[in-house]
């Protein structure tokens, strides 16, 4: 008996000793990852980094100006598309939903989140590209767009439906017409909300690469027209880092750092807000 | 009321003109592949040649590498990924739970050509260096680790996937495990079960089908993912037995070739692709979402 019970004492601390070695071990790569980022990158960003145009092979310096110029213009024009899509469509499914339609749409939605992001860019390829007959900043914004649409829409859905009732009710009694009172006093108490989810889908798709591979493409020049190729940052790392030139990896790493930080600070600032927000109501 | 009816009908175009969207990917990715479905009809996804001069194709290769590298990265990341959630809801002390929690939702925002270029020159070379050779000198007979220790291939970018699946699958479970009613717990430790016994029979199995689905939906990201596997893998549509060797994955030969293929035949096969890969992340998202949800049923009904 007691060697029995001292054997069920064994295997429950062996066990519980695996988990706490699982957390550890998976928390292993990620620090690394973390560390020789900021220990390569951070040796090469300098003003000319961000200043400077990339150089022609052979000639060291240079930098990502093309690229962060053209990566802020893909997420103007993807929020141009993707912004009025899921914020009209959060506002639907919170307000008009719970028929048919807004099931479709949900459904849809849910599909969409799921869609490998390179799929993604195939469509927009097929939409944009081909009919146009060549790559663009337009086709490149379309398929980041498209990409953002599930998560606003949800935020924004969610963000709609937290406004308390009392706040609508009393609008409504004060005789204000439903859509004025969506526009000038829900949607108003609900902004913040929505602006957190909008700044998580940017953050999602400011990394994305693959869908720009065969849509903005990719340009050694500086270019601001949204009808030709454009450069963008993920881009711009994902070219130097496949090459064999040691001072383009150099460069590669310092965009990683740029993007790496760009992407945490928009995830960390929305996912406190958030945070806070659903303990606010909670309380 | 006029306005009021303005404004539903724009909120309702935009919903709507999502709907189409999602519709339009499914049809034009269908339509597109329609040449090579005619040319190839079934031989298409188990056919091994992929030949852009002779305009043969087909998509076994890609088929395999995707279905490979995302179970190898399970295989990899489900136990590693449980370990985790059983610590963080189970042992882990309240001021630790909070901020590692956070540090794994961050995780799964970092993007994957990030994964990708720290995968190219840090988790390639100690591959190449150290874990193959010793691979192939110990387990050298098995079929698995057959071939020169070139670093990138099959286990590179099953590992990278790993990585990137881990923050995931964890943070679902650990939301599982913590939604586990803590009368299970009481009822197993009244018992005299050990808190390891408690947590295998009371908690885990009240929980395994939502942890089916973490896996799930860790296995949906798996398959999609791109850059990282793109940079890791190899590219070379081959199909072989051993893990050391080079593969391609359906989404990587779609990011190599789509800029390149001329000809109807040779686009219309990486169409095909897309919609088999398409197809295959819609199924798998679909059985997540049925899992969780018969969870939540059966959460709403205690």
């Amino acid at each position: 008996m007691i060697s029995r019970d001292g054997r069920r004492h064994w295997v429950n601390r062996i066990m519980l000793g695996l988990t706490m070695a699982a957390a550890v071990i998976s928390m292993l790569p990620l620090f690394l990852i973390f560390f020789h980022i900021l220990s390569h990158g951070l040796g090469s960003i300098n003003w000319d980094f961000f200043t400077r145009m990339p150089q022609p092979v052979g000639e060291t310096g240079g930098g990502f100006a093309n690229a962060i110029v053209g990566s802020l213009i893909l997420l103007v024009l993807a929020c141009a598309f993707g912004l009025p899509i899921g914020i009209f469509g959060g506002i639907y499914l919170s307000e008009y939903g719970g028929r048919k339609v807004a099931g479709v749409v949900r459904f849809a939605s849910d599909l969409l989140n799921g869609t490998p992001s390179i799929v993604v860019g195939m469509f927009a390829y097929t939409i944009m590209v081909r009919p146009m007959r060549h790559f663009s900043a337009l086709a490149g914004g379309v398929a980041l767009g498209i990409i953002m649409i599930p998560t606003i829409l949800s935020t924004t859905e969610t963000m709609m439906r937290m406004v308390p009732r009392a706040l609508r009710e009393g609008a409504l009694a004060l005789g204000l017409p439903y859509w004025k009172t969506l526009v000038y006093v829900v949607l108003k108490a609900a902004r913040g909300g929505i602006l957190t989810g909008v700044l998580l889908a940017i953050a999602r798709i400011a990394g994305e690469t693959a869908p720009l591979l065969f849509t903005a493409l990719g340009n050694q020049f500086w270019s601001t027209d949204i009808r030709q190729p454009i450069a963008a940052l993920p881009l711009q790392i994902f070219t130097y880092a496949i090459s064999p030139y040691d001072d383009w990896h150099n460069q590669a790493w310092a965009g990683a750092t740029i993007l790496i930080g760009l992407v945490l600070m928009l995830s960390i600032v929305s996912r406190l807000f958030i945070r806070n927000r659903l303990a606010g109501k909670r309380s | 009321m006029k306005g009021d009816r303005i404004f539903e009908g724009s909120t309702r175009f935009f919903a709507i003109l999502l709907i189409l969207i999602v519709g339009a990917i499914s049809f034009l990715l269908f339509k597109e592949s329609l040449p090579a479905m005619r040319k190839f009809g079934w031989q298409f996804p188990f056919s091994s040649v992929w030949d852009p001069v002779a305009e043969d194709f087909g998509a076994w290769p890609f088929i395999y590498g995707t279905v490979v590298s995302s179970v190898l990265a399970l295989l990899i990341a489900v136990p590693l990924s449980f370990g985790v959630a059983i610590f963080l809801s189970e042992l882990a002390p309240p001021y630790l739970r909070t901020p590692v929690a956070f540090i794994t939702e961050l995780l799964a925002a970092v993007p994957s050509i990030i994964y990708g270029l720290w995968g190219l020159f840090f988790l390639v070379p100690w591959l190449r260096n150290s874990v193959e050779p010793f691979l192939i000198k110990y387990f050298g007979f098995l079929p698995f680790f057959k071939g020169p220790p070139y670093g990138i291939g099959m286990l590179a970018a099953g590992m990278i996937l790993s990585i990137m699946i881990i923050p995931i699958i964890s943070s679902i479970s650990r939301e599982v495990l913590q939604a586990v009613p803590n009368h299970q717990r009481e009822a197993a430790l009244a018992l005299g079960a050990t808190r390891w016994e408690t947590t295998r029979m009371a908690v885990l199995r009240f929980g395994k089908t939502g942890l089916l689905g973490a896996v799930f939906l860790g296995l949906g990201r798996a398959l999609g993912e791109t850059m990282a596997v793109t940079m890791l893998i190899g590219n070379r549509p081959e199909v072989s037995l051993s893990l050391l060797a080079p593969g391609h994955t359906m989404a990587s030969v779609i990011a190599n070739e789509f800029t390149e293929a001329s000809g109807e035949i040779y686009l219309s096969s990486l169409m095909g692709i897309g919609l088999t890969l398409f197809a295959l992340t819609l199924a798998v998202n679909s059985g997540a979402r049925f899992l969780v949800w018969k969870v939540g049923g059966k959460a709403g009904r205690e």
